[in-house]
């Protein structure tokens, strides 16, 4: 009946093979997508930067059928959200996005670099963006942040500092040939990013 | 400036990373530990959506076409709620589902029953300021998959859920009660806590049905959270 008293967390459970067509349809099926994986607006100022790579499994198959979510501040380091009381984004940028990864495994993203934002400690953190990951066989999404190299900020920065230095290369994001930023997941391996318990 | 947010345990609720029964986890679950850390400003902020993300008549999955879709129809409905059991306001959700023969319109289920062209299988809306919603659909099928000898999913809808946060983030699969499939079905015994299980199992309510056209579920959504504004402390 209608009177059940509900606590306790909802758990998770996985998206499975076929959550495509109603989260990235990405124009292949009846269903227009809510996100997108170009999150620039014509006002949003900053460098716009691409960020591409792919995700392996722990055979080190490239996954077709992973969902990435990218969670970041602007350019300013503001974030589109009432709950930053800095003030606030005073451009459209959202700053989500959504993407599936391609029959290769690949993804991309259009975005601009993030600005620094506050850390625990009220001193900026290295620009980051949070990323989180969905795949058939993930139970529970996976949190990661992605850094980029070349940042002095990286060396300061309170999140990268307690991750154990020999993996803290998963996490930064550097410039390939076609000068987008590359940043593959591993889910498992030598290589495994690191993921984060938040 | 720092936000101080509760942190509560979450994994309790969850599945286990590694569930090797469902064999997808296998090659997938993180095997390192997963780094702790205390949320900052990103995690604890979120996307917030206008109105273009949810057009009027997306919550109704039985009307996206020419015709109406073979099968039961229902609604499912319920409220998005936060640890403290507050409603979740402007909450979006996106949901998709098999139809009723059990079958996906995704190209990679090429399983053996019928296609619906009146069913897409996919919805979205949007919590009312008490962090209520409601689609209306219809009862999905049972079906077959590889995962061991004679696997069949138990009937479910997949829901996708924003929350406050980025940490409130979910996506998890609605059940409906006395499913006899449950006992044989390894993504829903992944979650290793019982009652917490049963918390993704529907309640038929007979009080929401609507007469005469279709019978209701009611399906309730707790999320990480405990209020939508963290409190702003001076470092």
């Amino acid at each position: 009946m209608s009177g059940k008293i509900v606590t306790g967390l909802t758990p998770s459970q996985t998206v499975g093979p076929f959550f495509a067509y109603g989260l990235v349809s990405n124009g292949t099926y009846a269903w227009p997508d809510a996100f997108s994986h170009d999150l620039v607006t014509p006002d949003a100022s900053g460098e716009r930067i691409r960020v591409v790579g792919n995700v392996y499994d722990g055979d080190g198959a490239a996954i077709p059928d992973a969902m990435l979510e990218i969670w970041q501040a602007d350019s300013q380091g503001r974030f589109n959200d009432p709950r930053d009381t800095r003030g606030g984004s005073n451009t459209s940028f959202k700053g989500f996005g959504r993407t599936g990864t391609s029959a290769q495994g690949g993804y991309g993203f259009e975005t601009i670099k993030p600005g620094g934002v506050p850390g625990l400690d009220g001193k900026l953190q290295a620009p980051h963006i949070l990323m989180a990951v969905f795949a058939r066989g993930l139970l529970l999404h996976l949190y990661t942040r992605i850094y980029f190299d070349g940042e002095a900020a990286n060396d300061t920065d309170a999140v990268l500092a307690q991750v154990p230095p020999d993996r803290r290369a998963t996490l930064i994001a550097r410039r390939d040939a076609d000068g987008a930023y590359r940043f593959d997941i591993h889910l498992q391996g030598d290589n495994e990013t690191v993921f984060f318990d938040v | 400036m720092t936000l101080v947010y509760p942190i509560e345990p979450h994994h309790a609720a969850h599945p286990k990373y590694l569930s090797p029964d469902y064999k997808s986890s296998i090659k997938r679950a993180p095997q390192k530990p997963l780094v702790i850390i205390r949320q900052t400003m990103s995690e604890l902020t979120g996307p917030v959506y206008g109105h273009e993300a949810v057009r009027v008549g997306d919550n109704d999955l039985t009307t996206q076409h020419a015709a109406e879709p073979l099968g039961e129809r229902i609604i499912v409905h319920g409220r998005v709620l936060d640890e403290d059991g507050r409603g979740v306001p402007h909450a979006l959700l996106e949901v998709w589902q098999a139809n009723a023969c059990g079958r996906y319109i995704h190209v990679r289920d090429q399983h053996p029953a019928p296609l619906d062209p009146n069913f897409t299988g996919a919805g979205r809306t949007q919590t009312d300021a008490d962090g209520r919603y409601k689609f209306v659909t219809i009862k999905p099928g049972a079906y077959p998959w590889g995962n061991h000898p004679n696997a069949w999913r138990s009937a479910h809808i997949h829901f996708s859920v924003f929350g406050h946060a980025f940490v409130s983030r979910l996506v998890t699969q609605m059940y409906f009660p006395g499913d006899p499939l449950f006992a044989f079905d390894p993504i829903f015994n992944a979650v290793p806590d019982e009652q917490a299980r049963f918390r993704m199992v529907s309640s038929f309510d007979l009080e929401a049905t609507q007469p005469e056209w279709a019978l209701a579920y009611r399906f309730d959504i707790v999320l990480r959270g405990r209020d939508a504004t963290p409190m702003e402390t001076q470092a």
